[in-house]
Formats: C-alpha cells, sequence, structure tokens
C-alpha cells in the first residue's frame, strides 16, 4: 500500500541508490561484470561507426567516381561547351569541366614521350572532354542510366564510366553493415544474458530476504525493484565504460585513418562519435540492462516463497 | 473474526494435515493451539497467512472468504498479520532496527513514522538499546523479542506465533508469553501455537487442543 505520492519516490530513491551501494561493497566483481559489459557493447558501437564512416568515404572520394564524356572528332568547341552547360545542370551532377582539345593536346605535348609524338602530327586528333563529377548521392544504377542516355547523343564519341570500383565498395559496405547488424544483436543478446545471469545469482544470495519479505506481505513489485535498479545500473555503468573505450580507441586510430584518408585525396573529417551514437549506446544498455534484470526477476523470484 | 467452516487440508504428497475443522475466534481473544508436533496447529497458521489454501471448507477472516483470495491480494492480506516463528526468521545482515522496521517500510510508511514506531515497539520488549545490532550479536531470547517487536511494529489486527518459546528455558519462556498477554489486552486478536502444556497451563486462557488434524477440545 502506498500511504503516498512522495512515500513512493522515496521508495524508488532508496531503491536505487541501495542497487549502486551493493554493487560498490563488491567492487571487483562490480568492475568484472561491468567491464565485459562495456567490451560487448562497445565492440558493435565500433564497427557501426567504422562502417558509417566507410560509406561517407566512398562517397566522399569524390575523384574517383569522375568519369569523362568524349565528343566525336570534328565537334566545335562551341557544341562542347553546350553539351557541358547542358550536363551540368543534370541533378545527378555536381560539377562538370570542359578540356578543350587543344588543352588536351598541350598536356600531351609537354609529356616525355607522347611531345615528340604529337610534334609530328598535322592536326589534332583529339576530341574535346568533359570530365563530369558526379554528386555524392548518386547511385551507380542511376549513373549507369545517364551513360546510356548520353550515348545516344550523336555528338558524344565515349562515355568511361566505370562504376564497377564504386559498385564493389558499395557492396562491401553493405556486406559489412549486415555483419554488424548481425554482431551488435548477438552481443546485445549477450550483455541481457550476462546481466540475466547476475541478477540471478543476486535473487539466490538474497534469498532468505526474499522469503521474509513476502511472508510479511510485500507486494511482487516491492521485492522486485532493487533488482531491476541492479539491472539498470549495471546496463548504464556498462555503456558509460563502452563510450569510454570507444573514445580511447578512435584516439588511438585518429592518427593511422587521417593518413589513410589523406592518400586517398580525401577531404573529409576523420570520425569521431556523433550524438546518434552516443544517445544509441546510453538506451541500448540501459533497456539491455532492464531487459536481463526483468527476465531473471521474471524467471526466479516467483519461485521463492515463504517457506514456514 | 476468524471462522474455520469444515476445514480440510490435504497436501500434494497425500498427507492430510487437517480434517474437517471448524471453530471461532472472536475479536480480541487470545488462544492456545495445542498438540502433538504434526497435530495440524502449524497448517492451521499457515492457512490464516495464505501460505497455503484450504483443500476444502472456507476460512473466513473478518467474513471474507480468504481461501478464493486472488494471488496479488495476498501481499494486502499478510500485512495485516503479524507473524511470530521458532526460528525467528531475522535478516542477519541487518541492524535489529532495520529488521523490525520492514513491516512498515513494506507498508509504506513515512521515515518518521517508522522510527517512531520501531522505537516503541523495541521499547515494549525492552530492546531499545540493541537497535544498533545485528541479531547474531543478540542472545536467542533477545533474538525472539526483536522477532515479536517485528510482529507488532505495524499494528496488526492477528497475531500469529508457531511455536515462539520453542528455543527457550521455562523462565524466558514465560517472559515472552507475558509479552504476548499485554499486547492482547490492548485488543489484538492472538493464536499462538505451542506444544508446552506447563505453560498453558501456568498462564490460563481459551486452548484448542489438536489432533490428527481435528479439534479434540476446545476450552
Amino acid at each position: 500500500m502506498i500511504r503516498s505520492l512522495n512515500n513512493y519516490f522515496i521508495r524508488h530513491a532508496q531503491n536505487c541508490l541501495g542497487a549502486l551501494g551493493n554493487m560498490v561493497r563488491q567492487p571487483v566483481a562490480s568492475a568484472l561484470t561491468i567491464a565485459v559489459i562495456g567490451i560487448a557493447i562497445a565492440m558493435p558501437s565500433a564497427l557501426n561507426i567504422l562502417v558509417k564512416n566507410g560509406r561517407a568515404l566512398a562517397g566522399g572520394l569524390e575523384d574517383i567516381r569522375d568519369f569523362s564524356v568524349y565528343t566525336i572528332p570534328g565537334a566545335t568547341q562551341e557544341q562542347a561547351e553546350n553539351l557541358r552547360m547542358r550536363l551540368e545542370k543534370d541533378t545527378l551532377i555536381k560539377s562538370t569541366q570542359l578540356i578543350t582539345a587543344e588543352q588536351a593536346l598541350q598536356t600531351f605535348r609537354g609529356d616525355g614521350e607522347f611531345g615528340d609524338l604529337v610534334s609530328a602530327l598535322n592536326n589534332n586528333p583529339l576530341p574535346h572532354t568533359i570530365v563530369i563529377r558526379p554528386t555524392s548521392a548518386a547511385e551507380p544504377a542511376a549513373l549507369q542510366a545517364l551513360k546510356n542516355t548520353l550515348l545516344r547523343d550523336p555528338r558524344i564519341d565515349l562515355v568511361k564510366l566505370d562504376t564497377g570500383w564504386v559498385r564493389r565498395l558499395n557492396a562491401i559496405l553493405d556486406v559489412a553493415r549486415r555483419a554488424v547488424w548481425i554482431a551488435t544483436i548477438m552481443l546485445v543478446g549477450a550483455v541481457i544474458v550476462i546481466i540475466g545471469n547476475t541478477i540471478r545469482l543476486d535473487i539466490q544470495n538474497r534469498r532468505a530476504e526474499i522469503e521474509v519479505s513476502k511472508l510479511l506481505g510485500a507486494s511482487d513489485g516491492f521485492v522486485r525493484r532493487p533488482f531491476l535498479y541492479t539491472g539498470f545500473w549495471y546496463g548504464l555503468l556498462g555503456g558509460i565504460f563502452a563510450l569510454l573505450l570507444l573514445v580511447i580507441s578512435l584516439w588511438i586510430l585518429s592518427g593511422p585513418v587521417t593518413r589513410l584518408v589523406g592518400l586517398y585525396g580525401g577531404g573529409f573529417e576523420p570520425f569521431g562519435i556523433d550524438g546518434v551514437t552516443l544517445l544509441a549506446v546510453f538506451l541500448i544498455s540501459m533497456a539491455a540492462g532492464l531487459g536481463g534484470a526483468w527476465s531473471a526477476v521474471a524467471r526466479h523470484l516467483a519461485a521463492i516463497q515463504p517457506r514456514v | 473474526m476468524i471462522r474455520f467452516d469444515s476445514v480440510t487440508k490435504r497436501y500434494d504428497k497425500g498427507r492430510q494435515a487437517l480434517n474437517n475443522i471448524s471453530f471461532e475466534v472472536a475479536t480480541g481473544e487470545l488462544i492456545f493451539l495445542t498438540g502433538h508436533s504434526g497435530a495440524g496447529k502449524t497448517t492451521l497458521l499457515k492457512l490464516l497467512a495464505l501460505i497455503e489454501r484450504p483443500t476444502r471448507g472456507q476460512v473466513l477472516f473478518e467474513g471474507r472468504n480468504i481461501g478464493r483470495l486472488a494471488e496479488r491480494r495476498i501481499p494486502a492480506h499478510r500485512q495485516q498479520i503479524g507473524m511470530v516463528f521458532q526460528d525467528h526468521k531475522l535478516l542477519e545482515d541487518r541492524s535489529v532496527f532495520e529488521n523490525v522496521a520492514l513491516p512498515m517500510i513494506i507498508g509504506g510508511y513515512a521515515q518518521r513514522e517508522i522510527r517512531g514506531r520501531v522505537r516503541a515497539a523495541l521499547d515494549y520488549v525492552g530492546l531499545l538499546d540493541n537497535e544498533k545490532h545485528t541479531p547474531a550479536m543478540l542472545s536467542t531470547g533477545e533474538q525472539q523479542r526483536v522477532g515479536i517487536a517485528r510482529a507488532i511494529v505495524a499494528r496488526p489486527k492477528l497475531l500469529i506465533a508457531d511455536e515462539p518459546t520453542g528455543n527457550l528455558d521455562p523462565e524466558l519462556s514465560l517472559d515472552i508469553m507475558n509479552l504476548f498477554r499485554r499486547f492482547n489486552e490492548v485488543g489484538v486478536t492472538m493464536l499462538i501455537a505451542t506444544h508446552d502444556l506447563g505453560l498453558v497451563d501456568q498462564l490460563g486462557g481459551r486452548r484448542l487442543v489438536l489432533e490428527g488434524g481435528t479439534v479434540k477440545a476446545d476450552y
């Protein structure tokens, strides 16, 4: 019977802090359990961050996705420029660049091996080139469709589009994303089982107290509460430890990763923990904590009845 | 206040603990339940505390048939009953104060009220100075008295005691029984199971003699 709402809050506060106090009284056992939970939560989170940033990387390596459109020989510069301006307006295309036949020739002239060959030529055999940079959101399928459309234009001779590379990278990332999902589910499951087992042992250790309480008329909620709070604390502290591990790991990795990204010419920010990941880690760990505690309580508490 | 109406209790293993037993207890009465072990005294008290349900018949508490009480209402029912056992059933890792306070914490009373009543109960059994001790630090008699303090602290309507003096010497036993008697004078209904007939003779009062699960005598 609750005699006042004020009491209700006081009871919850007492249970909440009491549960924490019990954990502090067994520091080594509690710390080990928290460490295991933290590692189990940190791993999928780290993989998640890597995959997320892998996709950003794939999207961010812009020049890898560039493709070139070559005009037919004999097309005028004006025609090439018109074509370029038309393409620039396409939603799939971020920017375009026209390399005229003259500019192309100049580039070759300066290039040792070809230089002599070029000098021997009477006229310029090179076409105009439009270098197209697609947007990072453009999917390979859409780009392939664009290529097919362009090829139908009589002024265009050749479209060099190799979506294979990007498709492969995206495919790898899709596999990775699914694998990370599976790993996350398994590891969160492991956390629930670990906490459930810890609570089960806690219930067994406090058997006498539970029996006496039930004998004196304690409701199921009264008996349950301390154990649920214990599960909550394990979840929360495990989550905090997981975040600590993540921060440290990312800090260790940040040096090499920045260098790797630099080698690929990427111009995006090296990864960190964003707000969404932070919230997700906390919510998942607390939910796992409460879930584990609830399953242990549901299964073992009812079995303990007063013995006279 | 209490009425047993043709109550039979048979346990799952086939043991018949109570056989068609009927009697009544008025509010404020003090009754001794006597009989040899196995006569059904403990079972009778278990039925009152809803630790067991009757196989047949009705157990009426304040007019209500508690044998048919829903599971979720059992805690509220037990909160109305103070219980004393032969093995004191105190929590070893808590202080005397915390042990006695337990029924009131369960009942959701305010801290201040708990403090006052726990101290009053401890004073009543003469253990106010032992508030901070743990049960292990107390003698058997003192432990039993803590059990009694816990049973009375929430001012229950009914007090049941199962062999409360079982482990004690005659002098202590008499002291304990006098505690019960004094509390009964305040108006609390009591059922005390005991096989110490000498003690019951000394104290006098109504006794219900059980044998083989039936009422052999009631005087």
